[in-house]
């Protein structure tokens, strides 16, 4: 096939990779209400710890439920009729977060520096990918801002009938730390383009970066109040959040296990809306007719990236009997090239785990998955003296009934297993409570179009993973979560729909 | 106050009355009414080009009548190789054609980052160029387009196709593709204004653009166009022709290449258009045209307001604007009041100098205009309306017409049937609520329309027996990139602006692939 024109990519190429910052200083360590900082009402503190030598970086104030009533007050305040931010144009919602993403832009090394130091992710992926995604959310939806279109409904009768997309009010939202910008910003951005006013809970292990876009939300210009920020636990502050009377809804990234908990607080409070996204165990699946190379480098990207730990990663890989060990062979060799290390560090691959409690439980899970009889093809341990660090490990003759295979291990173990027929495969994909992902690699039109149809999950990919965008829509069949993120379909679940109807003297059309 | 300020763009008479002699603590700079001329060629692939025929014609400061500078005039070479320009940006693979569609965007907020940068000098350009005062292109002009080019960068990577569930065992989808090359044509009333309205959207689309800006007031769109080339858009993806109508203008609508031209001025000129697209390859058509648009007052209305909404109705920008509220309809239990403060209103406007702070009402556009409307103000009274002021000519040169206002306006009078484009009030007297529905609606105009009243049944019944592609109720002139503008009738075809104005620039491509089997 002639591929026309340029192959060089017309659209703003890739940053250059600066150097991370030598001595980053931690300037937010408070708790953001009312565009101001604040210390924890009970007075206690957190440590926050740097996974990649389990040093403390610095202390954090803990929020619980008094700072996250004091939050809820501030939002609500914020959000009364007549307030700056309700009267508001919408335009100039969007005018905000374009300005946040231009901070963001300004700011983008200090912040890939904190999330590599707090996250222990690789700095690479920190500045290119993760800052990108951010930068890229916030003008999106700053573009939404204004095109929330309500409809005139021609209603039966003498009625003049609209609707309006009014805000939901106080939004609660609690974010996970595997990417705790790109999360953040998922969360504040369609809430804020559709007018919500919005309090954040970051993750006890990575707090900082959302801090920090605190400060850049004040300079923003964001009025008071409309945006609040409490680094602290899910069972104090997050339970906080979920139970809360006044907070009309929830969004919560995180474990399926948290997920039900966050729906029972909201159906035994007030019925707060809630959305989820939650836990997978995404399907990938290999025909013998698909590019090898291609479907190597995506399977092993799709699970490995960051660690592991994302809630996507294709960590059961199907792939044809006739191709099964070719296949195998060259995950194996692509698994083994990994060079470990301080993400900080120029050519290092794979940082560590992000803390002591996934590190244990990946390295349980890898003993289960010995135990059960999978075949441990390489890695399949700790890395180095310091750290919380795994070797890339890859499993074969993976069954569908071992725990490696139907629990979420979050962590860089790759289960290979082998398939015959399209029917057992479809069958054996869904065979499973999640349904967040699935992907298919093959050049045959019909079975690509048969397994976009078939899967059941929230987002299929053909040929590729991890294609991320935020035009996209994002959310889990199943108990891979409730609502969708992303894309137009994202802003529905930060409004609500208002029917207003009007007598009118005569109808016409 | 910065905060009023901003809202100018909301056309808010309240502002626009407001006298500017409180300049000095306003966030307006003052104007430079010398700016330099750094663009006077054509723009064609990202390049400054002399005509073809070497041919220039000159721009006039319509507040003098003395030429500003020499400009090369485009005509059908001129067309020919921007078309050529633009087909080659176009062509399958090329950087336009596979750049991520969010990049497009970033482009256009690029380009509206750098117009809010250079927003003083272009604001005084346009004062220089078509007469409006300063404080409206700075206020008004500029602060839209700049919205309007953010509004519809916005749009870049949101104008969603479908998946739709064909009958049979069939994947059917559409894809919204841009249309090509789209041939823009634009008038000098508002020349950025209309140059960002037809930007905006044929490049959030993926288009590419031959555009010709009007003659009078070329010179601000050929600066716009050098800072497209700053804010990095690829080589003929937007081209700039000046010249005239019946040469380039001419040639874009009957280009065999060109596939769709957009069109904004008189209903005259757009019957021409869709012709010449008829008669050569069907391109698409979209026109905005004039408007003879009526404004309803019931006698239940707030007086106050609706006395100075129907003045800036009228009277904003020179009355040069197609949806001037042209005949004011006034309920007959209020009529003598509110002409009397009509007339009132008018006499108090001040006509002068466009780059004096102080002034509300510059000079027409041009000698030609300025004969027209001196015209129709014989022709009003000679038919028998009554005049009750102005009616001549403001200064001793340059193109400055009194505020005129004519009482006792009847339906048949020309006045109150043809676009006089001037700041030449119409008021009528009505009765009835049906009657001035009639009425109103008897005109081969559709663009706007208005209705004051305090009553919320005559507000939706008025609302929806008008036959104009806009309604205000209790207001006027409300423009926002997010509301569609266009008109019924002889008005024009096709709606720019708003999520609708995407419609114009796409072309609909259905997909279906056979599959083995349909699932829901």
């Amino acid at each position: 096939m002639k591929k026309q024109g340029s192959d060089t990519n017309p659209a703003q190429a890739m940053p250059a990779l600066p150097e991370p910052l030598k001595d980053l200083k931690i300037k937010y360590t408070k708790i953001f209400i009312n565009n101001e900082w604040h210390d924890s009402v009970s007075g206690k503190k957190f440590a926050v710890f740097n996974p990649a030598n389990e040093e403390k970086i610095c202390e954090v104030e803990e929020g619980d439920k008094a700072d996250v009533d004091k939050a809820v007050k501030a939002a609500r305040k914020a959000f009364e009729l007549g307030s700056t931010w309700r009267t508001m144009d919408a335009s100039e919602r969007g005018r905000l977060l374009n300005k946040l993403a231009d901070l963001v832009e300004r700011d983008r090394l200090i912040l890939a520096t904190m999330e590599t130091i707090d996250g222990g992710k690789l700095f690479s992926t920190a500045y290119l990918m993760d800052l990108g995604a951010c930068i890229k959310t916030l003008r999106y939806y700053a573009g939404w801002a204004d095109k929330i279109h309500g409809r005139t409904v021609p209603m039966d009768g003498n009625f003049f009938t609209f609707t309006r997309h009014e805000p939901i009010g106080v939004c609660g939202q609690i974010i996970p730390w595997n990417f705790p910008l790109i999360m953040f910003t998922w969360k504040i951005a369609p809430a804020l383009c559709c007018g919500n006013t919005v309090v954040v809970k970051p993750a006890e292990q990575t707090p900082l970066s959302a801090l920090y876009m605190g400060s850049l939300i004040k300079e923003a210009g964001f009025p008071p109040g409309v945006v609040n920020i409490v680094p602290g636990f899910g069972p104090t502050a997050g339970a906080a959040i979920s139970h809360h009377m006044d907070i009309d809804k929830v969004a919560f990234t995180g474990s399926t296990e948290v997920g039900k908990l966050i729906k029972e607080a909201a159906g035994k409070s007030n019925l707060k809306r809630v959305t989820l996204e939650l836990g997978g165990k995404s399907p990938n699946i290999i025909f013998a007719d698909a590019d090898l190379d291609a479907a190597v480098e995506f399977a092993h990207i799709g699970l490995f990236y960051h660690q592991g730990q994302c809630c996507t990663a294709g960590s059961r890989i199907f792939v044809e009997e006739p191709i099964y060990d070719e296949f195998l062979r060259r995950s194996i060799e692509r698994a083994k090239k990994y060079t470990l290390g301080d993400p900080l560090k120029p050519g290092v691959q794979q940082g560590p785990q992000i803390d002591k409690e996934q590190f244990k439980k990946i390295l349980e899970l890898i003993e289960s998955g010995k135990k059960e009889g999978a075949k441990l093809e390489c890695g399949g341990g700790p890395w180095g003296d310091k750290g919380y660090f795994i070797q890339p490990t890859v499993f074969s003759n993976v069954t569908d009934d071992m725990r490696i295979a139907k629990e979420e291990i979050f962590g860089p173990v790759q289960q290979i297993m082998k398939f015959k027929t399209i029917d057992e495969v479809i069958k054996r994909a869904n065979n499973t409570t999640y349904g967040l992902a699935a992907a298919v690699f093959t050049k045959d039109i019909d079975k690509a179009l048969t397994f976009a149809a078939a899967l059941q999950a929230g987002t299929v990919w053909v040929n590729c993973y991890s294609a991320f965008s935020p035009q996209c829509a994002f959310g889990g069949f199943k108990m891979s979560g409730n609502g969708r993120e992303m894309g137009e379909y994202g802003l529905h679940e930060y409004t609500e729909v208002k029917t207003v109807t009007i007598k009118i003297p005569q109808k016409n059309s | 106050m910065l905060r009023a300020v901003v809202r100018g763009s909301r056309l808010c008479p309240a502002l626009l009355r407001a006298p500017f002699s409180a300049a000095a603590a306003s966030p307006i700079p003052a104007p430079n009414p010398r700016p330099d001329i750094a663009y006077n060629k054509i723009f064609i692939n990202n390049e400054w080009h002399d005509a073809i025929s070497k041919k220039t014609f000159p721009t006039i400061n319509p507040a003098t009548g003395e030429v500003i500078c020499q400009v090369a005039e485009g005509d059908k070479a001129d067309v020919d190789k921007a078309v050529k320009a633009a087909k080659a940006a176009f062509q399958l693979g090329s950087p336009w054609r596979r750049m991520d569609a969010s990049h497009r965007g970033k482009l256009l907020n690029r380009l509206a980052d750098l117009i809010e940068r250079d927003r003083a000098y272009l604001a005084a350009l346009e004062t220089l160029d078509n007469g409006k005062p300063y404080a409206i292109s700075y206020l008004v002009d500029l602060d839209m387009v700049v919205k309007c080019l953010r509004y519809f960068a916005g749009w870049s990577d949101k104008f969603h196709g479908k998946t739709i569930p064909l009958d049979g065992d069939f994947f059917c989808y559409t894809r919204h593709e841009p249309v090509g090359v789209c041939g823009q044509i634009i008038p000098w009333n508002f020349p950025l204004l209309m140059q960002a309205w037809k930007l905006g959207p044929a490049l959030a689309t993926g288009n590419v653009v031959v555009m010709k800006v009007a003659e009078q007031t070329p010179l601000s769109a050929l600066y716009v166009a050098n800072l497209i080339k700053e804010a990095g858009f690829p080589p003929g993806v937007v081209n700039i022709i000046p010249g005239y109508g019946p040469t380039a203008g001419a040639a874009i609508s009957s280009h065999m290449d060109v596939d769709k031209v957009a069109f904004t001025g008189s209903t005259e000129v757009g019957h021409l258009i869709q012709k010449a697209a008829a008669e050569s390859n069907l391109k698409r058509v979209t026109l905005e045209l004039g408007g003879k648009s009526p404004n309803i007052i019931m006698s239940d209305a707030d007086m106050d307001w609706a006395v100075d909404q129907a003045h800036f109705a009228l009277f904003f920008n020179q009355g040069q604007c197609c949806c001037a509220g042209s005949r004011t309809y006034v309920q007959e239990d209020i009529y003598n009041e509110f002409v009397e403060r009509s007339v009132e209103k008018a006499k108090a406007r001040v006509v002068g100098n466009p780059f004096d702070f102080k002034t509300e009402q510059g000079p027409q556009v041009d000698e030609e205009q300025f004969k027209k409307i001196l015209g129709y103000i014989s022709t009003g009274q000679r038919e028998g309306a009554k005049l009750l002021c102005g009616g001549n000519p403001a200064a001793d040169r340059g193109y400055f017409i009194q505020p005129t206002v004519f009482g006792d306006v009847q339906d048949n009078m020309t006045i109150a049937r043809e676009e006089i484009f001037g700041p030449v009030m119409q008021i009528l007297k009505f009765k009835t609520i049906e009657e001035v529905i009639e009425r109103a609606n008897d005109s081969k105009y559709g663009l706007a329309a208005a209705v004051f009243t305090k009553d919320l049944d005559k507000a939706n019944f008025v609302s929806q027996s008008l036959r104009a592609g806009t309604v205000w109720v209790n207001c006027y002139d409300v423009f926002g990139a997010q509301a569609p503008f266009g008109g019924y009738k002889a008005s024009g075809n096709g709606r720019e602006l708003g999520e609708y104005g995407l419609e114009a620039y796409v072309e609909v491509k259905n997909v279906t692939i056979k599959i083995p089997q349909k699932n829901s």
